[in-house]
């Protein structure tokens, strides 16, 4: 019994530092739309500043000074990058924001080991809170204690702030409607960068608060971050007394469920997030989203199937890839093969996101269940390998079934969030399954067949598998099925009053992405020789994102172009310098400001933009309006929407 | 001139809406100005306001330039916007709503506190902690009413005030915009009939297709029933 107490205080004790920083991505996310991916990374650096400033300055005075000047030297870093990068991508779609973000996360991780080095660092222990107090017999941590009063005082502190300050009801009421809040004189433009720079505060406190009872380490940012997003989730994105309920929550089920479920324990934190989705799409507190900004097709320019020239053309480029090998050596031959495999993940997951409009932050999942399935049927039970590529990919597309069912319900980030949710449990199944999926160790001895091995001949066949693939996914997005899903996109609500099945829709979507990725981890594990955890992990999830996004949301063929562009990138820079991430992040970075639209969409308008100066008139509706940020509807969907109003 | 719209011309995307509109309003005039469903009258003000991304042409508000200004500076300088959809916060009270508009006060435009708006629409006097989205529709076009006022303009736009109200309200509406005009305020609104509108407005525009068909005193327009009768909802 009295240990039970003891564990209840240890999970409100980290519960505090986890509302610190959902919090702040929640009032970030409620005002400026933004999914913040850096917020882990300005959480990081909280810890690590206040491990330099209370080095520094020591004594009572050095130490809660030290942790208050962290989270504000953090806070005008967040808000240095909400002024130079930030501003500019506001209009952008929705989830190239959370690239950048990404990118710059990316940075962070690299600049922290050059400044801090690679070892984990010990913090002082906090002056006046050394000791433990009895309770029941046993020694709770005196810090703990006070982190445990610090939470709800921050809650408080919080609710006067939004309640009881002109501040705080500007940002509730744009939390609500920005633009109007805009039409009555507010300049959001600072707006935006003071709620930027609070929710960043939040974030480096709850870092540097963490310093007296964790080591600081360059891995917390990635730990924390999907820890944050569950909490948000659950609590309801927006809602700062929801993210406070689902801390408490989801601290209290890592406290309890490392006793009771030690194999299941981290699968037992998303089981819950999905279940609350399931019964609230909106968290336990939040409010369902109007009908938002679409994360994709927001383009004016009409999507076409391509014309005979461009097919001669797409031919031409596949004929002169399959020479490579004529000319290419082994690692580079590798390299390619690598990249094909990407290009069919890349395109599976742009089928989703923007044909069908739902951003998967979860993708990785049915490319490392097919992995594994591939895995599975060669060493378990002896499956040639052109049998092992047709079976592995049927664990993905078993996993898109199950998923996607629970996923389809909701839309937007909740629909992000829940995506990554599933693949954290099918992660950690992986992780923790250790008599059948080798944990950490994975499988090893997936060699293809003979016939096979040699790297022209792999090339050769990952070459066909994703050419074909690719091909098969844009004949689906001019396909009827094709248009049904587009029109769910565009409008959920119209496309069912015209008789289609959103629901029913969506599920084969995200089943048929789910298919194409599992083929392409199957081509994965084959290349490699080998599946382990990572191929579905978060960070390969983001690597899809990236390539979708880098090649351009709102065209048709983006995704491989940046599949192309970004793993060839990622390959050249690893062996090039060791501050990769650095530079990669730094490459994101610029990319989303040069290009909002990706590289393809940037030289469609380019091309757009010749046609139009070439033969005028008419062309005027060809050239890249400036779309009014709500304006809805891509493609041919009429823009107009006849509004009904009696006649009076 | 309080504001002077010169060739203004409005895009939706690629849809060309507004064309060659010019619109002039006096200092303390009530201007209506008139027009079916769709023929243009909320881009227009939207346009006054810069919500709409891509417009061209001139406006000019007291004296200055505010074509390509951004749609809060616009707004500060004393030109306040009630759309027709309202708007409200609705989960903020109606204080709070208020609060949102508030702006310092000006020389030449009326001054307005909490207090004062709660005397022209006394059922918000009645409501001041309740939230906006626990209100009906008049009340809710009240609020956005005085939550612009607020703002302390000195001209208000005014997009179809009296939509989907009650005949008794009308009539207090259509008493708060004259009691605002006393104010020394300058006034555009916007109606899809006279009814209301002659009740109120001292000059009047019809618009139709995003261009300006008739522009003149109300009781030129009431003694054409002709034009009347091409351009607007009888
Ligand atoms: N966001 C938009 N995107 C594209 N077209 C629009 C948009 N809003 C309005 N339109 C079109 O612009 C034209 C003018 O619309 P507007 O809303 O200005 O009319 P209105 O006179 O205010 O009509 P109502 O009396 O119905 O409010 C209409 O043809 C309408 O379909
Ligand atoms: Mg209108």
């Amino acid at each position: 019994m009295e240990f039970f107490v003891v564990q209840f205080l240890t999970g409100l004790a980290s519960a505090a530092s986890l509302f610190l920083v959902a919090s702040g991505l929640s009032i970030i996310f409620g005002v400026t739309r933004i999914v913040n991916f850096a917020h882990g990374a300005f959480y990081m650096l909280g810890a690590y500043v206040a491990y330099t400033l209370t080095e520094r300055f020591e004594g009572f005075f050095g130490f809660w000074g030290g942790i208050l000047l962290a989270a504000l030297v953090v806070a005008a870093i967040g808000a240095l990058l909400e002024i130079v990068l930030l501003r500019r991508i506001y209009r952008a779609p929705e989830l190239f924001q959370l690239l950048a973000t990404f990118g710059v996360t990316l940075m962070v991780q690299d600049l922290v080991v050059m400044i801090w080095g690679p070892e984990d660092l010990v913090g002082p222990r906090a002056p006046g809170l050394r000791g433990a107090v009895d309770i029941l017999g046993l020694a709770v941590p005196t810090y703990d204690l006070f982190l445990i009063v610090l939470g709800p005082l921050v809650l408080g502190a919080l609710w006067i702030l939004f309640h009881r300050t002109r501040w705080g009801v500007l940002v509730r009421a744009a939390t609500q409607d920005r633009d109007m809040v805009a039409a009555l004189g507010v300049n959001q433009t600072w707006l935006f960068t003071s709620v930027f720079a609070l929710g960043i505060f939040l974030a480096g406190l709850g870092g540097a608060l963490q310093i007296p009872r964790n080591a600081v380490t360059h891995l917390m940012d990635l730990s924390i971050i999907v820890e944050v997003f569950v909490v948000v989730v659950i609590g309801g994105l927006g809602s700062v007394l929801g993210a406070f309920i689902a801390a408490v929550l989801v601290s209290e089920l890592n406290a309890f469920g490392i006793l009771v479920f030690p194999k299941i324990s981290i699968v037992l934190v998303f089981l819950v997030m999905a279940c609350v989705l399931i019964v609230r799409p909106w968290g336990l507190l939040g409010r369902p989203e109007g009908p938002a900004r679409q994360p994709a097709g927001l383009s004016i320019r009409p999507w076409h199937p391509m014309s005979p020239n461009q097919r001669l053309l797409m031919l031409a480029l596949v004929v002169v890839a399959g020479f490579v090998p004529l000319v290419a050596g082994n690692y580079v031959l590798t390299v390619l093969a690598e990249i094909a495999v990407f290009a069919l993940f890349a395109a599976s997951l742009h089928f989703l996101m923007t044909v069908g409009g739902l951003a998967s932050f979860g993708h990785a999942a049915y490319f490392g269940l097919g992995a594994y399935g591939a895995a599975f049927a060669t060493t378990m039970f002896g499956a040639p390998m052109v049998a092992s590529l047709l079976l592995g990919p049927l664990l993905g597309v078993a996993g898109a079934i199950l998923f996607g069912w629970f996923c389809v319900r909701l839309s937007g980030v909740y629909f992000a969030m829940l995506t990554l949710a599933f693949a954290q449990i099918a992660w950690s199944i992986a992780f923790q399954w250790v008599e059948v999926t080798g944990g950490d160790n994975g499988i090893l001895g997936v060699w293809p067949a003979s016939w096979a091995s040699s790297p022209a001949a792999f090339y050769w066949l990952a070459l066909a598998v994703s050419v074909a693939g690719i091909a098969a996914l844009r004949v689906l997005v001019f396909s009827p099925f094709g248009y049904a899903l587009r029109a769910t996109r565009d409008s959920a609500l119209r496309s069912e009053a015209i008789g289609i099945d959103r629901a029913r829709v969506q599920w084969a979507a995200f089943i048929i992405a789910g298919t194409f990725a599992g083929i392409a981890g199957a081509l994965f594990a084959f290349l490699k020789g080998s599946v382990f955890p990572d191929n579905l992990a978060i960070p390969m999830s983001v690597d899809g994102l990236v390539m979708v996004l880098l090649g351009g949301i709102e065209t048709v063929s983006g995704a491989v172009v940046g599949a192309v562009v970004y793993k060839a990138l990622a390959i050249w820079l690893v062996s090039q310098t060791d501050l990769s991430k650095l530079v990669l992040g730094a490459v994101i970075v610029l990319l989303v400001v040069a290009f909002p639209k990706g590289i393809v969409g940037f030289a469609e308008d380019l091309m757009a933009r010749r046609r139009a100066r070439t033969d005028d008139g008419g062309a005027a509706l060809a050239a890249p309006a400036k779309a009014a940020p709500a304006a809805p509807g891509s493609g041919a969907a009429p823009i107009a929407a006849p509004k009904m109003e009696a006649a009076r | 001139m309080k504001l002077e719209i010169h060739k203004l011309n409005s895009y939706y995307g690629p849809a060309h809406i507004l064309f060659d509109v010019d619109i002039s309003v006096g200092t303390g005039e009530v201007v209506a100005l008139l027009g079916r469903n769709g023929a243009g009258k909320s881009t227009t003000f939207r346009s006054i306001v810069g919500l709409v991304a891509r417009r061209e042409g001139r406006i000019v508000f007291d004296g200055e330039d505010i074509t390509n200004r951004p749609t809060h500076e616009i707004v500060r300088r004393g030109l306040g916007y009630v759309p027709e959809d309202r708007r409200i916060f609705t989960e903020l009270t109606v204080e709070e709503n208020l609060m949102v508009g508030a702006q310092p006060a000006r020389d030449g435009a009326p001054c307005w506190t909490p207090e004062k708006l709660y005397t022209l629409f006394p059922n918000l006097g009645e409501m001041r902690g309740r939230l906006g989205g626990r209100m009906s529709g008049g009340e809710q076009q009240m609020l956005t009413i005085a939550r612009t006022l607020m703002g302390n303009p000195s001209l208000v736009l005014l997009d179809e005030p009296s939509e989907g109200l009650a005949p008794k309200i009308v009539e207090e509406m259509a008493n708060a915009i004259l009691a605002m005009k006393n104010e020394g305020l300058s006034i555009v609104l916007s109606e899809q009939n006279l009814h209301f509108a002659r009740l109120i407005s001292d000059r009047a525009y019809i618009i139709e297709s995003g261009r300006i068909r008739f522009g003149g005193t109300i009781r030129e327009l009431e003694e054409s029933p002709e034009i009347r009768d091409a351009y607007l909802a009888v």
